[in-house]
């Protein structure tokens, strides 16, 4: 499959690859999971490349993301994967669908995609061909410099997230995408009764990834509860970001288990008394 | 005496390079039945006048640089998807003509799956298939249609059947799928197979244009690099050693038939 995904950003082919996360590895179960995260962001194709990854968490979010992957697939010329997982992806929510958007005409796909190969011939331009090869070992790194151009101004132009009870008293954060967010949430409202001051980050693009706001907040919190449902996959980014200014702990099932409220509930108090009572040193991240 | 210039006019031409193909230099050795076959295919497209409408997938194999050489819009597949690849142009373009060009290593080997699979589906695509029973570009490793006690770098001692299992018909199995067609197989090694291969593909490609179902046009071809001989040495070999293996001739014909 990442074969494909390598050859497209190759040739800068734009193209919508939606991936609904179950239980693995291998053929694994069918129960919701979360453990795809490196395998979206991270690519795995052979090659310098990159996807731009969106995770959204709502059957409207699933809905509204299509659009959005298409729009940002033929603007940049890159693979977008849409990363949901089992839970999201076969859950019941009210969703208002976009109105029809037809497919562009011959004329249209000639002016708007002038790379494409649809075969018109000499008569109306240079002939186009599509191809990964080079052999030309500086030609070769010559295009991956552009592309690496073209990604920097990806990461520095469509990161997106959301943030939920976040100011300047929040103490403690929560990060989650996709079905980690919704189970959070609920955990979110729980500790806000109690008086805790948490706030949670949700990234909704995961490659480029929201590095600068987790790197801002970690020097005001004390901790951060990375969720996910997997055994560790997106905490180590968020602990990238942090560059070592906050501890950064995992919650999460994987295989197939899906936390629920209470289990990130437990999670977190073991966080933040840890945090609270070992008074953590700045650095101190590999938990 | 008549002079050159007098000679080189209009009137006289009686052969010409085909006007698809451009003026980049070749990197087939020489010999190498590629060539013979792109010439064919450009002389085709033109023939048939669709030069505004042809979009060409290619292989990975020697066959991979084709782009170079015709004046055609060019998709270059990862290796042995070329089959998906000119499905999903053929389904996007249906009144295109769509073509895929590729090696046996990529189409019987790695993309066997592609190729029977675009075939059973009876995609109105037409697959030129250059069957040389080796992997040509990547220095003459044994492929699935390597035949018998044929010496390869990876099976020095000849290909044997315990240990390597045996040479696959795969144009034999197109022709029991029901998306097929026209299947044929062919070879370029003298003027007059030369002609007969040229009218096959003119036919695969027709097929293409009336959304007959899925064709395979067989080249049984040479690869004198690979096979460590002469161009001239393995025309003979070929005639000697491939032919009683892929007998020459149609398999299927349900167009003209
Ligand atoms: C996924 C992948 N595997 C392996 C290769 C290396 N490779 C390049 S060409 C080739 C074999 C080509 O043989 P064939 O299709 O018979 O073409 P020929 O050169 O004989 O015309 C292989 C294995 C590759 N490029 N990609
Ligand atoms: S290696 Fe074989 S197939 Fe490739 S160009 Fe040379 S003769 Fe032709
Ligand atoms: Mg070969």
């Amino acid at each position: 499959m990442q074969e494909g995904f390598s050859y497209m950003a190759g040739v800068e082919l734009p193209g919508v690859i939606v991936s609904v996360g179950r239980g693995g590895p291998g053929l694994g179960t069918i129960q919701p999971g979360q453990a795809d995260y490196e395998q979206a962001v991270y690519g795995g194709g052979n090659g310098d490349y990159r996807v731009i990854v969106l995770a959204p968490n709502s059957v409207q979010e699933m809905c509204d993301c299509m659009g959005k992957a298409k729009e940002l697939t033929f603007k940049w010329r890159m693979p977008v994967i849409v990363l949901s997982d089992g839970m999201i992806g076969q859950m019941m929510e009210k969703v208002v669908l976009p109105p029809f958007t037809p497919r562009r005409t011959d004329e249209e796909i000639a002016k708007q995609c002038p790379w494409a190969t649809n075969g018109i011939g000499l008569k109306n331009r240079q002939y186009n061909f599509i191809s990964t090869l080079e052999l030309d070992a500086k030609e070769m790194e010559a295009r991956n410099k552009r592309m690496t151009a073209k990604y920097n101004q990806v990461e520095a132009e469509e990161v997106d997230f959301e943030l939920y009870n976040v100011d300047s008293e929040t103490e403690y954060l929560i990060v989650a995408y996709g079905i980690s967010s919704r189970v959070s949430m609920k955990t979110l409202e729980m500790l806000r009764e109690s008086g805790v001051k948490v706030g949670m980050l949700r990234p909704k693009t995961l490659w480029p990834f929201p590095n600068k706001k987790i790197n801002e907040l970690a020097g005001q919190v004390k901790g951060i509860l990375c969720v996910e449902q997997c055994e560790g996959q997106m905490v180590k980014d968020v602990r990238l970001a942090t560059e070592g200014q906050a501890p950064v702990y995992l919650s999460g099932r994987s295989g197939g288990m899906v936390s629920s409220p209470q289990d990130v509930l437990e999670d977190f108090q073991k966080m933040a008394s840890e945090c609270a009572t070992k008074s953590c040193p700045k650095g101190y991240w590999m938990k | 005496m008549i002079t050159k210039e007098e000679l080189i006019i209009p009137e006289n031409k009686v052969y010409g390079k085909p006007s698809l193909m451009n003026d980049t230099p070749m990197h087939y050795c020489p010999g190498c039945s590629h060539s013979v076959v792109h010439k064919l295919v450009a002389e085709i497209i033109e023939e048939m006048g669709l030069e505004e409408n042809t979009v060409g997938i290619c292989p990975v194999g020697c066959a991979v640089f084709a782009y170079r050489y015709l004046n055609v819009d060019w998709i270059e597949a990862a290796h042995g998807r070329a089959p998906a690849c000119a499905t999903a142009v053929k389904r996007l373009w249906p009144n295109k003509l769509v073509f895929t060009y590729q090696g046996d290593g990529d189409l019987a080997c790695i993309g066997t799956g592609e190729t029977i699979h675009a075939m059973n589906r009876g995609e109105n695509i037409a697959i030129i298939f250059i069957n040389n029973a080796i992997y040509g570009m990547t220095g003459g490793q044994m492929a699935p249609t390597t035949l018998m006690g044929m010496k390869t770098s990876t099976c020095p001692y000849g290909r044997q059947a315990d240990l390597h299992g045996y040479p696959l018909h795969i144009t034999d199995l197109a022709v029991n799928l029901e998306g097929t067609c026209y299947v044929t197989r062919q070879a370029v090694n003298t003027v007059a197979n030369i002609r007969k291969t040229k009218k096959a593909i003119r036919q695969a490609f027709e097929n293409s244009m009336n959304k007959k179902g899925c064709s395979i046009v067989e080249v049984v071809s040479t690869c004198a690099s690979g096979w460590k001989q002469t161009p001239e040495q393995a025309n003979q070999w070929m005639v000697d050693n491939m032919f009683p293996y892929y007998p020459l001739g149609d398999l299927k014909n349900t167009v003209t038939e």
